[in-house]
């Protein structure tokens, strides 16, 4: 069976006061090769641990994920990470972070060099291959970290908030990058955010979270992410289905977060 | 117990005066460059850059830079401080030197028999490393019973005179000086004459003190000069048998060796306890306990154990060392960003491969500020040990040299530790930026 699993994933965190916090509950999921899933969610819905797990950093404390029909016990190079910052190697060059994964491997040298070129061109960094890391701008570091992702050739690439901490301006030209990528290598790529425009833009298949237990609240099936492949996003939003689905998505997370609030107050 | 606590408190109390005294002088002269510098550097547009254009400069760090001028007329005002205060001959004179040279002064003594008589005696005063003059050879004695005396006394000295030894009835009850230069004299009562003071003791005896000026006595304080032609016939002839550099070089290969050790052992020690729960588990409690002994604490041990050999003061240094550099490590490990270990396995890296590549690296900057203070700490515990017990060495060289009052060799010694010291700590600056560039900027 090709594609992510995720069969009941409970995840339940002990407090040191001896309470339980359901971050995740029953969570059933079915990922296919190729395909472009943004998670949104409000605060402590449990998205991160989510992608942690997928990752392979955290074990649930139910349940079972299989990738490609092998079960996911612990990282692997087949799962690509990209964070949101301070993942970069700050010790090496733009060329070496690119070309660190396939290092690891033993790949030789040459196959290295060609296959970080070919990156660095795709993610628009041709002319800054012997930069260091803490001499580039914040969106420049993560076309970087996509580069190191995809240097790898992962089976799927999680994205926890990786555009999280770029200015309006950058992200949005990142956006366009992240849509090509997946259009260009045709990988899976789960993609988690705070943004429900980017939710929108950068999902073929949208997930809203629910918090308290953490748990999937409604799914979308979206035809924007296919629309912005090589055009313009700010054409993409003004398109007429575009405005009403942020609003719904919007007041639906409104609502959660008001639900915590009162429940927080009444507790 | 109440007493001494008293007096310490007195004492205490002393040394803020004085404290305050000095800081005063350093700061007026300071803030007599500075008003010069003002003048001088007003309207000439010696400032220049973004932070020049800043109005915030009081409470903004980032614009407050040291100012070099400063830097180097600061060097320059102890320089000539020391100068004024010691007599240098590098300079005019400022404060009045001891007297040094000949003089005389008269005295009148009554005899037995009530007669008075009037005899000179002429004083001789020789600088304190100058070499004894000879006695002029016929010295008149002059008319009457009272004779002529003849003083040699070294400069800032005193010297007592018996002057009634040579004078005729001068052992026989009665015989008194009762005059000096004129001045009526009686017992224990101080007068002065030209060049100093004199002293008439109980016993009637003369204590001749000549002037001691207002500068400080070379065994304090030598001056510039002096230390300076020390510092040559040291390094050409060293002291006690062994060179200047290579107590210097004994020093400093103690320390590399210390310190080399520590890191050997402390930097993977370190790692350990970063990385593994029992390994942190078991090392705790040593290093935690081991950490604030100060490493001067364990001389006493490490002599009854090791003896007053190399391998003492190694072990000492390794000891002194060895927490700083685990703790550096451990802290370097810690400091990991939990994203870039997750990149790194999610990348596929092994566990080697993630501490020689990613662990190791992003501990360095960690590590290098435990380096350089274990370093500092290194060389200022292996001056305290050869001032303990050493055979070379430049601890050993100054303790040596204070037992003879050599305080220029001391200062020497002192003033290339100093050097010395500052000059590691800038070496290791230098590969910290060259090694580690990211340090800060990550």
């Amino acid at each position: 069976m090709t594609g992510l699993v995720i069969d009941d994933v409970s995840m339940t965190f002990e407090l040191p006061n001896g309470g339980n916090v359901e971050a995740l509950k029953n969570i059933n999921l079915q990922i296919n090769e190729g395909e472009l899933l943004s998670v949104l969610g409000p605060s402590g819905c449990g998205k991160t641990t989510l992608l942690n797990i997928l990752a392979g950093f955290l074990a649930p404390t139910s349940g079972a994920m299989s990738m490609n029909g092998h079960a996911i016990t612990g990282p692997h190079s087949e799962r690509g990470m990209v964070f949101q910052q301070g993942a970069l190697f700050e010790w090496m060059n733009v060329a070496k972070n690119i070309g660190f994964g396939p290092k690891m491997k033993g790949t030789p040298q040459a196959e290295i060099d060609a296959k970080v070129k070919e990156l660095l061109g795709i993610v628009g960094l041709q002319d800054f291959a012997e930069k260091m890391i803490y001499e580039m701008s914040g969106g420049m570091q993560q076309r970087v970290a996509l580069a190191r992702c995809l240097a790898n050739d992962p089976d799927i690439i999680l994205m926890d908030e990786p555009l999280g901490a770029l200015d309006a301006l950058t992200r949005e030209k990142m956006q366009s990058l992240v849509l090509d990528i997946w259009k260009k290598t045709g990988k899976t790529i789960i993609l988690i955010t705070h943004s429900v425009e980017e939710a929108l833009l950068l999902g073929e298949r949208l997930l809203v979270m629910a918090p308290r237990p953490g748990r999937v609240h409604k799914e979308y099936r979206l035809p924007f992410a296919e629309m912005g492949v090589g055009a313009d996003l700010r054409e993409v939003k003004r398109h007429p289905d575009f405005g009403p689905k942020r609003d719904e998505i919007l007041s639906m997370i409104w609502d959660m977060e008001e639900e915590i609030m009162g429940r927080t107050e009444s507790a | 117990m109440i007493q001494e606590v008293f007096d310490v408190i007195v004492t205490t109390l002393r040394m803020v005066v004085g404290i305050t005294l000095i800081m005063a002088v350093f700061l007026l002269v300071s803030l007599a460059l500075s008003f010069l510098y003002g003048l001088y550097s007003k309207g000439r547009g010696m400032a220049k850059g973004y932070t020049s254009l800043k109005t915030v400069t009081f409470g903004d760090e980032s614009a407050v830079t040291a100012n070099r001028f400063a830097s180097v007329a600061a060097v320059v005002t102890i320089f000539l401080l020391w100068c004024i205060a010691t007599g240098s001959s590098l300079i005019p004179t400022v404060l009045p030197p001891p007297f040094v040279g000949e003089t005389e002064f008269e005295y009148t003594a009554r005899n037995a028999q009530g007669d008075t008589d009037t005899a000179t005696v002429f004083v001789q005063v020789y600088g304190s490393d100058a070499e004894r003059p000879d006695k002029p050879e016929a010295l008149p004695l002059g008319e009457g019973f009272a004779k002529n005396d003849f003083v040699q006394i070294v400069e800032r000295r005193t010297k007592v005179l018996k002057a009634q030894n040579n004078d005729e009835g001068g052992s026989e009850d009665g015989y008194e000086v009762i005059e000096i230069n004129g001045t009526p004299v009686t017992r224990e009562t101080t007068v002065p004459f030209g060049k100093g003071e004199i002293f008439v003791t109980k016993q009637g005896s003369l204590s001749v003190r000549p002037s001691t000026g207002l500068t400080m006595e070379a065994l304090y304080l030598p001056p510039p000069e002096k230390v300076w032609s020390s510092f040559i016939t040291l390094n050409k002839d060293g002291y006690q048998g062994v060179g200047l550099w290579e107590n210097v070089f004994w020093s400093l290969i103690r320390v590399v060796i210390g310190f080399s050790l520590g890191c050997l052992f402390g930097i993977p020690l370190g790692f350990a306890m970063g990385l593994n729960s029992w390994l942190r588990g078991w090392f705790d409690p040593i290093v935690e306990f081991m950490r604030p002994v100060p490493p001067l604490a364990l001389i006493p041990l490490v002599i009854i154990w090791f003896g007053i050999g190399e391998q003492g003061k190694i072990s000492l240094l390794f000891l002194a060392a060895l927490w700083i550099m685990t703790i550096a490590a451990r802290a370097g490990v810690s400091g990991v960003n939990i994203s870039k270990v997750h990149a790194a396995y999610s990348l596929g890296a092994t566990r080697r491969q993630l501490l020689t590549k990613v662990i190791l690296p992003n501990s360095l900057p960690e590590i290098f500020t435990g380096a350089r203070v274990a370093m500092g700490v290194c060389w200022g515990t292996v001056v305290a040990a050869e001032l303990v017990a050493a055979e070379k060495g430049a601890g050993k060289m100054i303790i040596a040299a204070s037992k003879f009052s050599l305080t220029d060799i001391v200062i020497i010694g002192i003033i290339i530790i100093g050097v010395i010291g500052y000059g590691i700590d800038v070496l290791m600056r230098m590969a910290e930026n060259k090694l580690v560039p990211w340090k800060g900027r990550g």
